[in-house]
């Protein structure tokens, strides 16, 4: 049913093009608008969070960057953004080289206890955060770490882990095991193979799985909420504060940023999805 | 040992076969040993590639998770505050409808100058609190009154019978005894007792071994020795040590006449709530370390003397509360199966290029940070807000009539709807893309209408794609946290919310733990389901 048959009856148009112009339309509305809205209403000059007659009428009294200068000049959002930038790359650098290593020793053919390992390391993604951070919080308090960075950090690289093992483990699976057998039949030791024919060929996998554990850190509010003193608050700490307090249009400024964020990483994402397909000689979809 | 022995018969077994007519490798050893050994080379490389994370995940992740289920149970903080107490409460029968003995209450004097010296008589206040109210201001109250006690008539009344017992030497005696500690228990609680209250009290320099130990300690002394059976004090009074038998001379027919020092009058004169045996009741229940208080109130239950009992009406709170976890959750999820089915037919059955255009417009709010997707609601939602302001410009409804979206259920379900969206679109076109459109024409061609054919050919096979998406919105959706906080008000909060409140700011942090485990049993049965469903090596991101 990708497009009406020509001899479709005047019924069946009308029901075919309700759904794809009036349902589909309206959903994907739905789905896309609010985070359209707060793009415009970002640029707002005054301190309302709806449009103003100016902003409607175009006026460009009616826009200005000062929420855009709140951000970048007020201490607590920079604050903010500093911890953001060195807690998400520490917890990411740990979630991916052990993931990566794991998700090697499991695409292996024969892993002891394969299922149940699985279900430990998947777990951080399917146990509800409040509970992680519950758990956390009251270990990590025991031990010490509660309002430190590390702890933070540990419990980030804890959370992105599954995602570094999913992707990884899908890029293995289309692996070729005759690859390394060549190699190693024309003499390369097994490091060798790994760097020079494995690595190259998951890479794809393996940056992807950085970006997923990479945005689970910075965006993720629970754990640092409860794990977190006022030292370590980061954006989404700030954001989920100022939400909760009194909401100040800054938000709205520093949820663009975010969208934005968001876009280059979900292209660089399509791209290295291509890139890996057409690397294991799929046609790229 | 057990395994290379195994290993051993095994490789000689092969080698008595092999020396037949079995396959050799170039070195000679037998093809089927080498096998096995390259199996095993194999097996240990890849764990050992795994065993980093599987040790992290371990440290960082599980023993925090099972941390948390041994807070939901844990309870030594009775034990630890109140020793003495809790020990000479096991002998006190809770139903007789009398209160403690003194001797009970001397224990507790005793315990109380330590807690209040170190400062966690209220912490024990505040958890006896939470099954028992009302209780923490007895404790608060004591705490302040116990060092006006008087305490000196069992210690005067020893000294008077031998001057000796106001020595430390006396101490040392009878700490070198052959009966000590078994039968002194009470005393030897409360000479540790008395020595970490010296410590506090006095810091380091204090010796306490040139210290005679306060009062409390001689009122323990005399009623460990009071309930001791008459042949146990004639042997100390005439034991083969010395020194003891000296120390102990007399005081067997003198304890009858011993004053008493009237700890029970004095606590209820310091809190009547000493009297009630109500209070005395919830401490005896309370002293065992492993306790299902918690899990009890999690489920508005409370444990009181005639068993376990429902909480009264308008005391019940979290069954309530889960029940509209559970309930949000399943409307959201059928919300999402509503508005994504059509999306995900649209993605299955149009070209190629126009699909990844429109996946690009589900992918984006999934990639978006979930702070800013509830950012935006609040914003749109607010009675001031876009969405009220064009109802009003339109003409739906008057200035006056500005629909209330938000801090209710329906802000919480709008929101929550749009932000899991993507995880029941996602599934349910992996599982359409699947289907043949030539099912349909099939249909079709043999006479059914439209609605026949989709209904009967389409959507059976659709729904294992509905099965998966709707376990995982509802996995996501029973413990969310943020999004309720922010746009749910009082009406439209989850068990999640309550578990934060317990953490940050009621600080009962057992009652969070038991929540806690139970919303970890429900997530954990409903991820089984979707396992044997879809399959957790199916899991796929984006």
């Amino acid at each position: 049913m990708s497009a009406l048959p020509p001899y479709a009856s005047t019924g069946q148009r009308i029901w075919f093009y309700t759904f794809r112009y009036v349902i589909c339309a309206f959903i994907l509305f739905f789905l896309i608008a609010p985070i359209i809205t707060i793009i415009p209403l970002s640029f707002s000059s005054q301190d309302f969070f709806t449009f103003t007659p100016e902003m409607l009428a175009l006026d460009p009294a009616g826009y200005s960057l000062k929420h855009y200068e709140d951000f970048f000049t007020s201490s607590d959002w920079q604050k903010a953004l500093k911890n953001s930038f060195l807690i998400a790359p520490a917890a990411t650098l740990i979630a991916t080289s052990l993931g990566t290593l794991a998700a090697i020793g499991l695409s292996q053919s024969h892993v002891p206890y394969r299922r149940t390992i699985m279900a430990i390391l998947i777990s951080p993604m399917i146990v509800p955060l409040i509970i992680s951070a519950a758990g956390m919080f009251f270990f990590y308090s025991r031990i010490g770490l509660q309002g430190e960075y590390l702890g933070i950090i540990l419990a980030h690289a804890a959370l992105g882990t599954p995602f570094v093992i999913i992707t990884v483990t899908a890029t293995l699976v289309g692996f070729d095991r005759s690859l390394t057998r060549a190699a190693a039949s024309m003499g390369a030791d097994p490091v060798t193979t790994f760097f020079k024919v494995q690595m190259p060929l998951i890479i794809p996998g393996v940056v992807s799985g950085a970006l997923f554990a990479f945005i689970t850190s910075f965006d993720e509010v629970v754990v640092v909420l409860f794990m977190g003193s006022a030292r370590q608050k980061t954006l989404p700490w700030q954001m989920f504060t100022g939400l909760r307090e009194q909401i100040s249009p800054t938000i709205l400024a520093v949820a663009t940023i975010m969208v934005a964020i968001s876009i280059v990483l979900l292209t660089v994402l399509e791209l290295l999805r291509r890139r890996s397909e057409r690397l294991r000689g799929l046609t790229p979809s | 040992m057990t395994a290379s022995t195994t290993l051993d018969s095994v490789d000689s077994e092969s080698h008595d076969q092999a020396a037949g007519q079995g396959p050799l490798t170039k070195d000679g050893i037998p093809l089927k040993r080498s096998l096995a050994r390259a199996l095993r080379r194999e097996k240990l490389r890849a764990l050992l590639l795994i065993a980093p994370l599987l040790a992290f995940v371990l440290v960082s992740f599980i023993f925090p998770i099972g941390d948390m289920l041994y807070r939901s149970v844990e309870n030594s903080i009775v034990e630890k505050t109140i020793p003495g107490t809790v020990r000479a409460l096991n002998d006190w029968d809770s139903e007789s409808g009398e209160l403690p003995s003194e001797r009970v209450f001397a224990a507790l004097a005793d315990d109380m100058m330590l807690a209040q010296e170190i400062k966690i008589h209220t912490r024990l206040g505040s958890r006896i609190n939470y099954d028992q109210p009302g209780i923490s201001s007895v404790f608060r109250k004591s705490g302040r009154q116990i060092k006006k006690l008087e305490r000196e008539a069992a210690m005067n009344a020893f000294i008077g019978l031998n001057a000796d017992w106001n020595t430390p030497e006396a101490w040392a005696t009878l700490t070198a005894s052959e009966q000590w500690p078994a039968q002194f228990r009470y005393t030897a609680i409360s000479l540790d007792n008395w020595k970490a209250w010296l410590a506090s009290e006095e810091g380091d320099d204090a010796d306490p071994a040139a210290l005679v130990p306060h009062g409390f300690t001689y009122a323990t002394l005399y009623h460990d020795l009071s309930n001791m059976s008459a042949s146990d004090l004639s042997a100390l009074a005439t034991s083969s040590d010395a020194p003891v038998a000296a120390l102990f001379a007399g005081v067997p027919d003198a304890l009858a006449s011993f004053p008493s020092d009237d700890f029970k009058g004095q606590f209820a004169a310091i809190e009547k709530g000493w009297t009630e045996i109500d209070n005395w009741q919830a401490i005896k229940r309370l002293s065992p370390p492993i306790i299902d208080s918690y899990f009890l109130a999690a489920v508005d239950s409370e444990r009181t003397d005639v068993g376990v009992e429902k909480k009264p009406e308008n005391e019940r709170l979290y069954l309530g509360l889960f029940l509209r976890t559970i309930f949000l959750s399943m409307v959201i999820t059928t919300s999402c199966i509503l508005l994504g089915y059509p999306i995900a037919y649209l993605l299955a059955t149009l070209s190629v290029r126009s699909s990844n255009l429109i996946l690009i417009l589900v992918l984006l709010p999934f990639w978006t940070s979930l702070l800013v997707r509830t950012s935006a609601w609040k914003v749109l939602l607010q009675q001031q807000g876009v969405i009220n302001d064009l109802l009003v410009w339109v003409g739906f409804i008057s200035e006056a009539g500005r629909l209330v979206m938000i801090n209710n259920m329906t802000g919480t379900i709008i929101a929550m709807t749009h932000i899991l969206l993507p995880f029941m679109i996602l599934p349910l076109y992996s599982v359409m893309k699947t289907i043949s459109p030539t099912y349909m024409r099939a249909a079709k061609s043999m006479g059914a209408s439209d609605t026949l054919a989709f209904w009967r050919i389409y959507f059976p096979n659709t729904v294992a794609g509905i099965g998966a998406g709707s376990i995982l919105v509802f996995i996501l959706s029973i413990g969310y946290y943020i999004t309720p906080e922010l746009v749910g008000g009082t009406k439209g909060v989850f068990i999640s919310n309550r578990i934060a409140y317990h953490i940050s700011s009621s600080l009962n942090w057992g009652l969070a733990a038991a929540l806690g485990s139970i919303l970890l049993v429900l997530v954990l049965a409903l991820y089984w389901t979707y396992d044997r469903i879809v399959g957790i090596d199916n899991v796929k991101l984006g």
